[in-house]
């Protein structure tokens, strides 16, 4: 940052501190729960809103709400199959909300205006834990409606359609929740550096296009991380016989 | 804002890929999330888009009824039209024969009627004419007798 004549208060780039929050000898990243909140604040509010007075005529946020749903409904009946979507359109989508939330959030919100002591906000999905736990609770969702529906029969899908996939079936297991995270994670924190390194160097317009184009990743993620966890809990309930 | 340090001792080193209590914190929040969207957002507009749904469906059944209905009323009713029209075409036609046969009644006994009246009229004309002509004929005598006397006397 000496190299150059000057520097913005805007354009400081900060990778790998949090403000640590600490309860008990157990350690939180406050600014992913701050952001957290907030953007949930959001989202709540606009929900709240938009479910204030509903009608068979939709009106203003109504007709967004109502569009999110049918777009949700959609995803998950694709994925998951007519007969079992309703259990789990609630998750899916809170998935999708969330993420893309958070995305979009981290994106356009000038969290720079709030100074923190330590660390910076920022989408809390660029944080590992956020994306780890959703990845986690993707895989716990895909084993509970596994075993709930079939019972210890859910197993025979490791041995299908020959014995041969056992490894590959159970490394499979590791893999979704560890590539669900890592995706996420690193697309979105990728994309807040890139426009951090832009910003940094050139102040005014050069970045705009990366940050269109994160404003694109960002979505697709969403949706990815959704379609994804759909797939994997459809995979879960799906009948082999 | 350093209130928003809990705790100021021990401060971990920090680092990309830290994981600790966040995790399953954030878990927790995800599925509070879960719910809260459950009841707030996805139940309720469901109702809503799915009640629409079921709405417009029975809407549509409903008028394909309707419309069933009225195509099969209106074909009853052409073809109610259509007999009433060969009933009236039927009415006017007999109508016409009636009139038809009325006028050559009419005519057939005019004309009888007017043939009966020449007819008298013309042996009334010879009866007349004959007594004409049989007066005619006693006068002729008797004028020829009285000229036959006349010249007898005269002689």
């Amino acid at each position: 940052m000496a190299l150059l004549p000057f520097t913005l208060p805007f354009a400081e780039l900060e990778v790998g501190n949090h403000l640590y929050w600490q309860i008990g000898n157990l350690n939180l990243h406050g600014q992913v729960f701050l952001s957290s909140w907030i953007l949930i604040g959001a989202l709540l509010a606009l929900v709240l809103v938009g479910t204030r007075k509903l009608d068979r005529d939709p009106r203003g946020v109504q007709n967004l709400l109502e569009f999110l749903w049918d777009y949700l409904r959609d995803l998950a009946r694709d994925q998951i199959g007519e007969k079992y979507y309703r259990e789990w359109l609630p998750f899916i989508g809170t998935l999708f909300l969330f993420i893309f939330v958070s995305n979009w959030g981290g994106a356009l919100i000038p969290w720079k205006v709030f100074e923190l002591p330590e660390g910076e906000l920022g989408a809390p999905t660029a944080d590992i834990n956020t994306t780890v736990a959703m990845a986690l609770l993707v895989s716990l969702a895909y084993f509970y409606a596994g075993l709930s529906k079939k019972g210890l029969r859910f197993f025979e899908l490791y041995v299908e359609p020959t014995p041969i996939m056992l490894p590959f079936k159970i490394i499979e297991e590791f893999t979704k929740p560890l590539s669900l995270s890592f995706r996420l994670f690193g697309n979105i924190l990728a994309d807040e550096l890139a426009v951090g390194v832009l910003v940094y160097l050139v102040p005014l317009i050069v970045p705009l296009p990366v940050m269109l184009l994160g404003l694109f990743t960002s979505a697709i993620q969403a949706l990815i991380f959704a379609t994804l966890a759909a797939f994997y809990i459809g995979e879960g309930l799906h009948e082999h016989h | 804002m350093t209130w928003l340090l809990l705790a100021e001792a021990a401060v971990p080193e920090g680092g990309l890929f830290d994981l600790d209590a966040t995790l399953p914190l954030m878990a927790v929040q995800v599925v509070l999330l879960t719910f809260l969207l459950n009841s707030l957002f996805f139940r309720p507009v469901g109702k809503v888009v799915e009640d629409r749904e079921g709405y417009i469906s029975t809407s549509l059944a409903d008028a394909k009824q309707k419309l069933e209905q009225v195509q099969r009323l209106e074909a009853e009713l052409t073809e109610q039209l259509r007999g009433a029209r060969q009933a009236a075409q039927a009415a006017i036609l007999e109508a016409e024969q009636e009139v038809d046969n009325l006028y050559r009644e009419a005519i057939a006994t005019t004309e009888a009627d007017a043939n009966r009246t020449r007819e008298k009229a013309r042996r009334e004309i010879e009866a007349q004419r004959e007594q004409a002509q049989s007066q005619l004929m006693g006068k002729v005598d008797e004028f020829s007798t009285k000229i036959i006397q006349r010249l007898l006397a005269v002689s």
